[in-house]
């Protein structure tokens, strides 16, 4: 199906199957009940996932099949987010013209940087990428601020030309869309005490995305993967047979550098608006944690790994003291001071705590990350069922 | 001129504290081969003890202040230090005044305890692994440390000033002929500058003529053999770790009179250090202490008004810069071996 | 290409019902039911409290949540009632706001544009937060100002200084309290002619970044105007740590004065390294060097500890001011948290009250009711005097507190003294000089 194999293709499936259903598979508590603290759908928190998805997915392809590191790979999404709103400012609030555009710039400036920094590979390579976007952050912040917004990021303004649409009619910005399809707008399903929303935004940023993931399958799998995955074990091999595996690694990080400026156009078209702290080396740092997370070189570790973060990012550090104390307020008054003094450094302002505690865990025990884990758990499951033949053998999960 | 020598000083004691932390981040990577992200959490944790013994000595009981209030109306309480009332208060005064350098006596035991602990219970298992996994294991490492502190410390940054005696500034320039304030130098610059070529030159002397240093040396060019021959490498491993624990601790406690210690310290000293270690080239100590210096000495130049008018923005990027350049032109970094870290 | 001549929200309810509920048509309902976004129930309100949790501000944030909490209980008529008895609208009555029980979640803006948005996004679409405060620096806050607009609920902004948030980046939907660089700019020049003469030569420092441009900006041009000199403005990076290599050359330079256009850490630090140089200690131009830090805070002055004495800056309020308001304010801060608030805490509790007091005295959670009611409103007993909500760019104008580092602090808190109150009409400017638009209230769907 669709060229793909069949473990593939339901991969994908179940990948489609997942965004698709989102809406009510993150929304599992009911409205007003004390878990729906640990709901997550809602339309940002969505669409944050599949764009996050997306940025990782790419990033997989240069680190996962070629084993090269690059520490500044948030730069590309900045460049995206910057030439999005650009276009949003200029020509037109639809997004089709504005991702366009951010594609093409970051695959410019990651040609560019790509150029140079593979030049030189190992932590030297790391460290240029590195390099690169920390120079594209404080410039961004400071000097080019007339460019970027410096501080305050770029934003949208009423003033703006936006030649195609023919400027601004009333007092209120315009909102990114598609064709009349605003990007915010939302429909919202009442089931009992449940609420789902369904949002356009994210079910478009859904789309891109497994259209992404599509692609990343199909490069896995194509002879162009298969060379990245000759550099990663043996690049001096390589070039004895006579290939240059230059071309191929250059090919592999305009590409990830494109699904970055991918991501940074669907975020800037969920919301426009581009601040330089996109492109610190924080944020670089960002998607390797989520791909090293989630499980390096497979191809829903990405994925699940930068779900996984902004899910921490975004609903454990809304957790505060008062909603801690109404969890435990069943329990007699000292014990329930005493849970809440004990959870208390993990939530709310303490999230990096806890966040630092789960990187730490899954890099000691599941060095795959989450996708070995997964993997582990279900050869437990399979390994009660002597029966089977198969039982002993792990399948990777790409 | 007087604005170059200037620059100089000022850049001197900038890479003194780079040139301490990339030197303890190569000891580790070259003994261990471990790529220890958590290093400039160390070198926070060491200006925190500096904060610790100064609240140790600080530990007060409250004395009411007849005839004034506080900002409710009660009655206005002093803190008086326990220490006043142990050794008196004029030597109570000085005790807590040199609080600083005490905290040097202070800091070693803990940041060996502190590194042992880290190397025994953590980086041990991870010399086999990849490098991505020792930099995501130390990452979360140094996020962990960093948030505890944060817990019992606070965001804000702490005043930790030095000794009264070492405050303030002298006139460099007057000195060597040049016009009356044109280079001036505070005193504990000076004295953390004279601190760190001390412990750099004790580092090198150590490794340079001891027993122990030479088989480290020998370690960290085979280690294979070494073990060969009946070492017990791994031990001596243990113990570099902890030495180069202290060193980036003692950076940390002499640099709290600068700037006010924070959490994040060790984050705002994380990258930059990477870069110097890279770019005086990986497991090469000379070159991280040459690279320390020189990018120091660089990044001082760049904020020059002068340099900053004729190309603005420079002096936010100038490093970066710089690390591009001599990657691009010395492969291996300044003093770099083949084939370190370039898989 | 996309612009209709449909009515657009005609346009989107067919587009979002068409393109995400075909299969699910009986119990769709499209987002707007009540005229407005997040329309509150008849028993509990939501407020949003967004701000830095981690991050080098975050005990900052801590101060401002503290004050939430506070301004949330006296709303609700919890506590001694804090400002309630002295605010000059008597609409409160401690019975939550229309009724209402208020309710509040909160979030983690780690100082960052992004997070700061997300944050606020999802107490707007999960939480269903009426309106959004908090933030502890302008770029948090523009940000989240214009997300607000966007939205359709109110932004009652935290501690933010830079003449942006209501000139360049006003929004209709957004208001502030805290006072801007502007008001610094024109507090700070006469008391420093006062205090250091007319001819003086001065040196600025100034963060590279909007912030920084606009405290430098409006410094220069109110010390400009009363015959100081400016010799250099150096930029220095926003990650810069040590500031040693921007202040030794100040003393060649020739100045005498050196005004630090920092915040928080930089600032931190940057006085520090002043210090440190003994600047302070030196003559030039026959005249004492002197510092002066345009925005103080207290945190700021706690982690320049003793550096901070005798310099000058100014404040938007402090806790030691003996008006009726600031009295009761301090107090009931005090004895529930054991110290006396900072100024961000202040402006973060008194927004809470304007917005609630504005939704009552409108009669509706509509935000345009509410903008309606907050524009161009006169109001005292809030810790500033009579204070002035202007309709064109949603500034308060108020007096400006120039302060001083205390020389001999009694506790850790007590650590600047104010020296001159100037007066409101001082402060005061001409709402078109910093341009940008105010658009029009939107309520959402």
């Amino acid at each position: 199906m669709f060229g793909l194999e069949k473990k593939d293709a339901t991969l994908l499936l179940l990948v489609a199957a997942l965004t698709i259903f989102a809406p009510f598979l993150l929304n599992p508590f009911p409205e007003g009940s004390a878990m729906a603290q640990f709901n997550a759908g809602y339309p940002d928190l969505m669409q944050r996932f599949v764009i996050f998805g997306i940025f990782a997915i790419g990033f997989n392809i240069l680190f996962g099949l070629t084993g090269y590191l690059s520490f500044g790979h948030a730069a590309f999404l900045g460049v995206g987010s910057y030439a999005a709103v650009w276009m949003f400012k200029l020509l037109s609030m639809n997004v089709l013209p504005a991702i366009l555009l951010a594609v093409v710039m970051s695959g410019l400036f990651a040609l560019l940087i790509g150029y140079i920094s593979l030049r030189r590979s190992g932590i030297y390579f790391s460290i240029l990428t590195l390099a690169f976007a920390q120079m594209m952050f404080a410039l961004a912040y400071s000097v080019l601020t007339p460019i970027t917004g410096g501080e305050t990021g770029l934003q949208l303004a009423l003033s703006d030309p936006r030649i195609l649409d023919g400027g601004t009619a009333d007092g209120n910005l315009p909102v990114p869309g598609l064709f009349g399809l605003e990007m915010r707008d939302s429909a919202q399903l009442e089931l009992g005490a449940w609420v789902f929303t369904f949002n356009i935004g994210y079910y478009f940023c859904a789309i891109v995305m497994l259209l992404a993931f599509y692609l990343a399958i199909r490069i896995f799998r194509s002879p162009f993967g298969m060379m990245l995955r000759a550099i990663k074990s043996n690049q001096q091999r390589l070039n004895y047979t006579g290939l240059n595996p230059k071309p191929y690694t250059l090919a592999a990080f305009v590409i990830s550098g494109m699904y970055a400026g991918l991501a940074g156009a669907l975020m800037a078209s969920m919301d426009p608006l581009a601040g330089a702290e996109r492109m610190f080396w924080t944020a670089s740092g960002e998607v390797v944690l989520m791909t090293i997370l989630g499980g390096v070189g497979t191809l829903i570790g990405p994925v699940l790994g930068a779900g996984a973060i902004k899910y921490m990012e975004n609903i454990i550090s809304k957790i505060n003291s008062d909603i801690l104390h109404g969890w435990f307020a069943f329990l007699p008054d000292g014990l329930e001071d005493f849970i809440v003094a004990v959870i208390y450094p993990f939530i709310g302002k303490g999230w990096h705590l806890t966040l630092g505690l789960i990187f730490m865990a899954v890099v000691i025990f599941l060095p795959g990350g989450l996708v070995e884990g997964g993997q582990r758990i279900a050869r437990a499951f399979r390994r009660k069922k002597p029966d089977t033949p198969k039982s002993a053998k792990t399948e990777p999960a790409e | 001129m007087d604005a170059l020598i200037l620059q100089i000083l000022n850049g001197l004691d900038k890479g003194s504290a780079y040139a301490l932390i990339a030197l303890g981040l190569t000891l580790i990577f070259g003994t261990l081969g471990v790529v220890n992200f958590a290093h400039g959490a160390l070198f926070m944790i060491g200006a925190f003890c500096a904060v610790t013994l100064n609240r140790l000595f600080n530990l007060s009981h409250e004395v009411e202040v007849p005839g004034e209030t506080d900002f409710l109306g009660n009655p206005l309480m002093r803190d008086v230090p326990y220490l006043y009332d142990i050794v008196g208060e004029s030597a109570g005064a000085a005790i807590i005044d040199w609080s600083v350098p005490l905290a040097i006596l202070f800091a070693i035991p803990i940041m060996i305890i502190v590194g042992v602990i880290m190397e025994r219970g953590l980086i041990k298992h991870f010399y086999k692994r990849p490098h991505a996994d020792q930099i995501l294991v130390t990452f979360g490492l140094a996020i962990v440390l960093q948030e505890i502190i944060k817990y019992y410390y606070g965001a804000n940054p702490i005043p930790t000033p030095a000794p009264d005696a070492f405050r303030g500034s002298f006139d460099f320039g007057a000195m060597i002929g040049f016009d009356p304030n044109t280079i001036i130098y505070p005193y504990w610059r000076l004295v953390y500058f004279c601190f760190s070529v001390v412990i750099i030159g004790a580092v090198f002397a150590f490794l340079q003529f001891t027993t122990f240093g030479m088989v480290v040396r020998a370690g960290m060019a085979d280690r294979e053999t070494v073990g060969l021959l009946g070492i017990d490498i791994d031990k001596r491993f243990t113990i570099m770790f902890g030495l180069a624990a202290a060193v980036a601790g003692l950076a940390g406690v002499m640099y709290t009179p600068i700037n006010s210690p924070n959490y994040h310290m060790g984050m705002d000293f994380l990258v930059l250090s990477f870069v110097v270690v890279v770019v005086g080239g990986m497991g090469s100590l000379p070159g991280a202490v040459l690279a320390g210096f020189l990018l120091g000495i660089l990044e001082s130049f760049a904020s020059m008004r002068e340099v900053i008018n004729f190309v603005p923005g420079i002096n936010q990027v100038i490093i970066y810069l710089v690390a591009i350049i001599i990657l691009l032109t010395r492969p291996r970094g300044l003093m770099g071996r083949k084939g370190v870290m370039e898989d | 290409m996309s612009k209709t001549n449909l009515t657009r929200r005609g346009v989107l309810r067919t587009g979002a019902v068409a393109g995400a509920g075909l299969a699910l048509p009986t119990y769709l309902s499209a987002a707007s039911h009540s005229g407005f976004t997040n329309a509150p129930g008849d028993s509990t309100v939501t407020l949003g409290f967004n701000v830095p949790q981690t991050g080098p501000y975050a005990d900052e944030g801590a101060d401002e949540l503290r004050a939430y909490e506070l301004a949330v209980e006296h709303l609700n008529g919890g506590g001694d009632g804090g400002m309630l008895p002295t605010f000059s609208s008597k609409a409160l009555d401690g019975t939550g706001i229309l009724g209402r029980k208020v309710e509040y979640v909160t979030g983690d803006t780690q100082t960052k544009s992004d997070a700061a948005r997300a944050s606020a996004k999802s107490m707007i679409e999960k939480d269903g937060a009426i309106m959004i405060t908090g933030g502890s620096s302008s770029g948090v806050a523009v940000a989240v100002q214009a997300l607000c607009q966007e939205a359709g609920v109110i932004f009652m902004a935290g501690l933010t200084h830079s003449n942006d948030t209501t000139g360049k980046d006003k929004r209709a939907n957004g208001f502030r309290h805290f006072f801007n660089s502007y008001m610094s700019g024109a507090a700070l020049a006469p008391i420093l002619a006062d205090n250091y003469g007319n001819d003086r030569k001065a040196y600025h420092l100034t963060a590279d970044y909007n912030w920084g441009y606009t405290t430098e900006e409006a410094v220069r041009n109110s010390t400009e105007a009363l015959g100081w000199e400016t010799v250099a403005a150096v930029k220095t990076p926003l990650t810069q740590t040590d500031f040693s290599s921007y202040i030794a050359p100040v003393l060649q330079s020739g100045a005498d004065v050196l005004v630090l256009n920092h915040y928080g850490g930089n600032m931190v630090n940057s006085l520090t390294n002043a210090v440190q140089f003994g600047l302070r200690d030196k003559q030039v131009n026959g005249k004492n060097f002197e510092i002066i830090v345009p925005l103080y805070s207290r945190l700021m002055a706690k982690g320049a500890g003793a550096n901070v004495k005798g310099i000058f800056g100014s404040t938007n309020w402090h806790w030691s001011l003996q008006d009726e308001g600031s009295k009761a304010f301090v107090k009931s801060f005090g004895t529930k948290y054991g110290f006396p608030p900072s100024q961000a805490a202040h402006t973060c509790y008194v927004q809470t009250l304007l917005y609630a007091d504005a939704v009552t005295r409108a009669g509706s959670f509509n935000p345009c009711a509410v903008v309606e009611a907050l524009e161009g409103f006169e109001f005292d007993g809030l810790g500033n005097g009579p204070t002035l909500y202007r309709a064109e760019d949603h500034q308060c104008f108020k007096d400006v507190l120039v302060v001083k580092g205390k020389e001999n602090p009694t506790s850790e808190f007590d650590l600047l003294e104010i020296v001159e109150v100037t007066p409101r009409d001082q402060v005061t400017y001409d709402p078109s000089i910093f341009g940008g638009e105010l658009g029009t209230c939107n309520p959402g769907a």
